[in-house]
């Protein structure tokens, strides 16, 4: 199953980005493969509906599950009908954390 | 002429100015108009015993998204300058998202395959009143849950404007953004009230500099003058702009205000202040002609 994580930077020991639609990237993780790749975030800047946009962008991955710390209003309903699974994570954590907690 | 009575800062006073003014306007002889353009929360015509006598319904254009029509060629979600077409290629999924649709039309444009349908929904509603002295009211009122503030202030004002008057006042809503610009821009004149603290400066900056980049004539108002500091009479007098009038921090003016009264009726001063403000701005507008 492919997770997308949004993230402050490209490595592994990057933090979480608390934002979703406009984070800095989106780490994208398969539970299978154990594959880890970082795309930088092409709706950082855009003026309106950063998050949509963004979920169009997760779900063309094929995701099935995102972490974030926030999803927005605009984007939950979005979510739902894609059957893409949200999840809260309030605590600062990297990357590699996140990973590891998903291989649990 | 039409007057804009706008503000950075929300709660200086617009309404209050606008009201007293209005009444003023029409005890000189005038005839005057009342709009009330700050449509997300309109409430200047509380002040007044008023019968509604029209409204109408304002629509905005907004896209019927037929999927089974849908080819996922995706030049509609390319055309939409607002990303208010979710559209999903791998997942066979278009939807409207009806907040980021600001009504513009190119997704129908776009669509070759009929699978947009052109559609109009309702943003809110423009009424207009009297009161006993045939004196006309006009309020615009978005509809609770639209996003919609533009079109439903062009289309107020663009209402209002119809009537012949010697002056419309129009009652702004707060900010210095779209929805400030929209009314400033159709009007001749703008009365920015502001209050003589650090928040109502600041913001007074900001709408100064938006009404200088759009070459609009304004004067101020400085209501709760008493109050904070004198950093907003330097900055006013350093910039050479005009001073329309003086309103006092008073206990007695909130009292006759929050009962919903009017100061120019109740306050020797007051009226006297505002029947003032009436002919400055009646020279500006000879000065114009």
């Amino acid at each position: 199953m492919k997770v997308a994580i949004t993230s402050k930077g490209n490595t592994l020991e990057s933090v979480l980005d608390s934002r979703f639609g406009r984070c800095s990237y989106f780490a994208f993780y398969d539970t299978e493969s154990k594959k880890l790749e970082f795309v930088k975030n092409p709706n950082l800047n855009v003026n309106e509906g950063a998050g949509p946009l963004s979920v169009k962008l997760i779900a063309s991955y094929g995701v099935k599950k995102a972490v974030s710390g926030e999803f927005g209003f605009k984007i939950k309903s979005l979510m739902d009908d894609l059957s893409i699974q949200m999840i809260v994570v309030n605590e600062e954590k990297t990357i590699g954390e996140i990973v590891e907690l998903l291989n649990k | 002429m039409k007057i804009a009575i706008a503000s950075g800062k929300g709660g200086t006073g617009k309404t209050f100015v606008s009201t007293n003014l209005f009444k003023a306007f029409k005890d000189l002889g005038y005839s005057a108009l009342l709009v009330d353009a700050d449509v997300e929360c309109p409430n200047s015509l509380l002040f007044y015993k008023l019968k509604k006598v029209d409204e109408t319904i304002v629509k905005e254009y907004r896209p019927i998204i037929h999927s089974e029509k849908c080819v996922y060629c995706g030049l509609c979600a390319d055309y939409c300058e607002y990303n208010a077409i979710f559209y999903v290629p791998e997942l066979k999924q278009i939807k409207l998202l009806p907040n980021l649709c600001h009504g513009c039309k190119a997704c129908s444009v776009a669509c070759q395959y009929g699978a947009i349908e052109d559609s109009n929904t309702e943003i809110g509603i423009v009424s207009s009143y009297i009161d006993k002295g045939k004196n006309l009211y006009f309020e615009g009122r978005l509809k609770e849950g639209s996003v919609s503030t533009i079109p439903m202030i062009k289309s107020t004002i663009t209402q209002a404007s119809k009537q012949l008057s010697d002056f419309i006042l129009i009652d702004s809503p707060p900010g210095t953004s779209c929805p400030f610009i929209q009314t400033s821009i159709r009007s001749d004149f703008v009365i920015l009230v502001t209050e003589p603290t650090p928040y109502g400066l600041s913001d007074l900056r900001q709408a100064i500099l938006t009404l200088d980049s759009m070459n609009k004539s304004y004067g101020v108002i400085i209501n709760r003058a008493g109050l904070g500091n004198m950093d907003l009479y330097d900055y006013l007098s350093e910039n050479n702009i005009q001073i329309l009038g003086e309103i006092p921090f008073s206990k007695e003016i909130a009292r006759i205000y929050t009962q919903g009264d009017l100061v120019y009726d109740k306050m020797e001063d007051m009226n006297l202040l505002y029947r003032e403000l009436c002919k400055k701005i009646i020279n500006y507008g000879n000065s114009l002609s």
